[in-house]
């Protein structure tokens, strides 16, 4: 059975993942604990890393083991070439290795002259290649068992029961009504986005895991890429609109609607992308907030930390139900308003009709 | 004068500005629940249409109070 061997891989990759769980627990002395800092703490669990950090507990000797997954570092610099290392050696920005060094979760080089180029494997790329491996294996599975006729002539059996919704749902509410006539050349790419950008908000709710939506550069490259796609299934019409607008004096079209026309080509693309980052940003910064309060109000006081946690933990609670509704919210919005852009694009003359 | 041009009054100014987009958010998202539901009471038969349009508008609005959220982000992290 398919699903077989699907299940067997993940639990495989999964496995190989926790296994390498590092034990470093003698690089950590702080004397004391340092003091608490919110906002930092808050930053950091947003910000890429370079090693997946899941806790930290306080052994009775006073230090501290860490339960992570260090990440290789590969990174390029001018001077010393190319250097593939753990991130463990940095020891959590505690120490410097081959002439660089953490600081804030970036790597900067001893060396004030020196230009590197990081190109570590960090949480975000890991986190997208098992986003990106289950997609890919998940849906050519699915494919194949309609290929063979399972869920066309018959019932849909498995995961087919669970995607062929989802996937009806983009193609009949975002890409028919939006894209009338040529919604089969843009659905491949529709439903990659849709997916690719809910299994990263799903991945990115669970604790310890990378926010890989809430990263400006992974937004950035999504409403790139649907940009161009916009401005491939341009027509001259569009054109036509944008250079000159019908229906508005000479002065009004040169003066106004030539830069408002040519802005709009490129703030709907860039709606798109802050839109997606904002959302999830926010969302876990709210998360984080008040898991983060508990701790405020422990530092304080142990017992009001301690009495504050189940209001805390259940806003939490109503708070994460409210980020699993977004995460579906805004991969669909994504979706949808780049099929509504396309569609604008090559749309053909209106039907002037009395709009009055 | 010269307390006008401290670090702190942009922080005041970030936090201030989402503040507002709160407001902003919870007038626009009243107004979508008030439609919605008085569009219901007319026709319960649609209210699953409606549900879902409000929904989706809903989040249309909640972006935009997020792009404020984020200026004021930028006001305090940047110094």
């Amino acid at each position: 059975m398919q699903g077989n061997w699907l299940k067997s891989l993940l639990v495989a990759t999964l496995g190989v993942f926790f296994l390498s769980l590092s034990m470093t627990g003698l690089a950590n002395d702080h004397g004391g604990a340092e003091k608490l800092d919110p906002a930092k703490l808050i930053m950091e669990h947003i910000q890429d890393a370079h090693d997946f950090h899941f806790f930290t507990l306080q052994k009775k000797d006073g230090t501290e083991f860490h339960a992570t997954v260090p990440l290789p570092v590969i990174v390029y610099s001018n001077t010393k070439g190319l250097s593939v290392f753990s991130s463990s050696q940095f020891h959590h920005g505690h120490s410097a290795y081959n002439g660089y060094h953490l600081e804030e979760g970036k790597i900067h080089a001893e060396d004030p002259n020196e230009k590197i180029i990081d190109l570590s494997i960090t949480k975000n790329v890991v986190q997208m290649l098992i986003a990106l491996t289950i997609l890919v294996v998940l849906m050519v599975a699915i494919a194949n068992k309609y290929k063979k006729g399972q869920g066309v002539q018959s019932a849909p059996k498995g995961w087919q029961n669970a995607i062929e919704p989802v996937i009806t749902f983009v193609r009949d509410e975002v890409a028919k009504p939006n894209l009338a006539g040529k919604y089969q050349k843009y659905l491949p790419y529709l439903l990659t986005v849709f997916f690719f950008i809910l299994i990263n908000n799903i991945f990115g709710l669970l604790p310890g895991s990378a926010n890989v939506t809430g990263n400006i550069a992974f937004t950035i490259v999504l409403g790139v890429v649907s940009f161009f796609v916009i401005l491939f299934s341009t027509n001259k019409h569009f054109w036509g609109h944008i250079f000159w607008y019908p229906g508005v004096p000479v002065v009004v079209k040169l003066l106004i609607m030539l830069p408002v026309e040519l802005l709009g080509v490129f703030t709907k693309p860039f709606a798109l992308i802050v839109r997606l980052f904002a959302n999830m940003v926010a969302g876990h910064i709210i998360i984080l907030s008040f898991i983060t309060l508990i701790f405020i109000f422990g530092s304080m006081n142990a017992i009001a930390g301690w009495g504050f946690s189940p209001m805390s933990v259940l806003f939490a609670v109503f708070i994460y139900l409210i980020e699993i509704m977004v995460a579906f919210i805004q991969a669909f919005i994504f979706t949808n308003l780049t099929a509504v852009f396309i569609g604008q694009a090559f749309e053909g003359e209106h039907h002037e009709e009395a709009h009055h | 004068m010269n307390i006008l041009l401290d670090v702190s009054v942009s922080h005041l100014g970030g936090a201030i500005g989402a503040g507002l987009a709160a407001i902003g958010a919870g007038i626009g998202i009243g107004q979508i629940g008030k439609g919605a539901v008085d569009a219901i009471a007319r026709q319960p038969e649609a209210s699953n249409d409606i549900r879902a349009n409000m929904i989706l508008t809903a989040a249309f609005v909640e972006g935009v109070a997020l792009f404020a959220v984020i200026a004021g982000l930028l006001a305090v992290l940047k110094a």
